[in-house]
């Protein structure tokens, strides 16, 4: 039953993805102009244009037009070296496959973070080998939603603890740095555990990091209906969060992670996948233990 | 519970260091912990003993050299600020 579920999104992301000038074009091109890369070099001819007139008008020296063109050559080469090294730390072309996101995609999946108990398939759908980018498949982790998530936290920690009368504005620089440590030592613990024990998946770093970030979204819930309605309203909306935050990483996690017999719900024996039921187990339950971690003490 | 980066990078270069002195045939041996104890099977299954006994080596392999480099300007640095 899983494979024809999956076969369908597999014609549907073929059809939709001929749309593109070729499979790799994330970003629509909503600028407006019929032919976009067109209307990108007459702009660009157009603004040197006119920075060459206006340059003739202020020095009609051509000594000084001769520095103006060497300037300009200088810092484009500038520009290109630093974008040369910065690809080779940070991997700029597969952080853009995680931002590539719209709307539709934004909405559905917090709904899921809130509610993930009616969701039946969790399978992630490929593309040739490439996993589909997030805006054809609510089930692709993003991470726009984390990041939108994190800064979203460190505003509603400052609100909180403007009503407890503790607020300055380092604190917001505190709380952000808090934050930030316990979400890398918890990459880095996932990360550890999953090299020990071995599980051959294709789960990347950042994959983690944006699995991790998703526990913002319940956090950010939690607080604001502690603020607005009191303690125990905080209590049982964390309660909620906490709950569905728990399924909904059993159920992303469990097909990554667990082989394919297991994943399907079939009993498989041996210590191997009782080692990495577990390891799903204790990544899941991290979670709950996280979100009241950094938020009980923003609620007085 | 205020973590800051800096506390980040005093945790990893502690950390760091810890796994760097744990002495092969002094202390891991004892334990049967020791090199020729590691690998055992050749199978698609290191197991947990294993994979840990490989990351110790390889910790102390490769960040042998760059301990020294950073653990020096560490004490240089607190001996000067404090």
């Amino acid at each position: 039953m899983d494979y024809t579920a999956t076969q369908k999104p597999n014609m549907h992301m073929g059809n939709s993805s001929m749309d593109g000038t070729d499979g790799s074009q994330l970003f629509e091109d909503t600028s407006g102009v019929a032919a976009g890369p067109q209307a990108g070099y007459s702009n660009q001819q157009a603004g040197l244009q006119a920075a060459g007139f206006s340059g003739q008008s202020l020095l009609s020296d051509p000594m000084s037009n001769l520095a103006m063109a060497y300037g300009s050559s200088l810092a484009s080469q500038g520009r290109e070296m630093v974008d040369k090294n910065l690809d080779r730390f940070i991997p700029i072309s597969k952080l853009k496959y995680y931002f590539a996101v719209d709307t539709v995609y934004v909405g559905k999946k917090l709904g899921l973070l809130v509610f993930p108990y009616m969701h039946e398939n969790w399978e992630v759908s490929y593309q040739q080998d490439t996993p589909v980018a997030p805006r054809f498949d609510v089930n692709a982790p993003d991470l726009y939603i984390p990041a939108m998530a994190f800064i979203t936290y460190i505003l509603v920690a400052g609100l909180a603890l403007g009503t407890q009368n503790k607020f300055s504005p380092e604190l917001l620089g505190v709380q952000a740095s808090s934050a930030l440590v316990w979400l890398i030592m918890e990459v880095l613990a996932v990360l550890l555990s999953l090299y020990l024990v071995t599980v051959n998946t294709d789960l990347t770093t950042i994959d983690l990091l944006a699995f991790s970030g998703y526990k913002y979204v319940g956090m950010i819930v939690g607080v604001v209906s502690g603020l607005l309605f009191g303690r125990p309203a905080y209590y049982l909306s964390l309660l909620w969060c906490c709950a569905a935050i728990f399924v909904f990483m059993i159920r992303t996690l469990r097909l990554k992670l667990l082989s394919e017999a297991a994943a399907e719900g079939r009993q498989v024996r041996g210590s191997r996948n009782q080692l990495r039921m577990y390891l799903t187990m204790s990544i899941a339950g991290a979670q709950p233990l996280f979100m009241f971690w950094l938020t009980y003490h923003l609620i007085r | 519970m205020a973590f800051t980066l800096y506390s980040l990078i005093q945790t990893a270069i502690l950390c760091t260091n810890a796994v760097a002195v744990l002495h092969e045939e002094r202390f891991l041996s004892k334990f049967g912990w020791g090199v020729d104890q590691g690998v055992g099977g050749f199978g698609d299954d290191p197991g947990v003993k294993a994979q840990i006994l490989t990351l110790i080596r390889s910790v102390r392999t490769v960040m042998r050299v760059p301990l020294i480099i950073v653990n020096t300007v560490c004490i240089v640095l607190l001996l000067l600020f404090g």
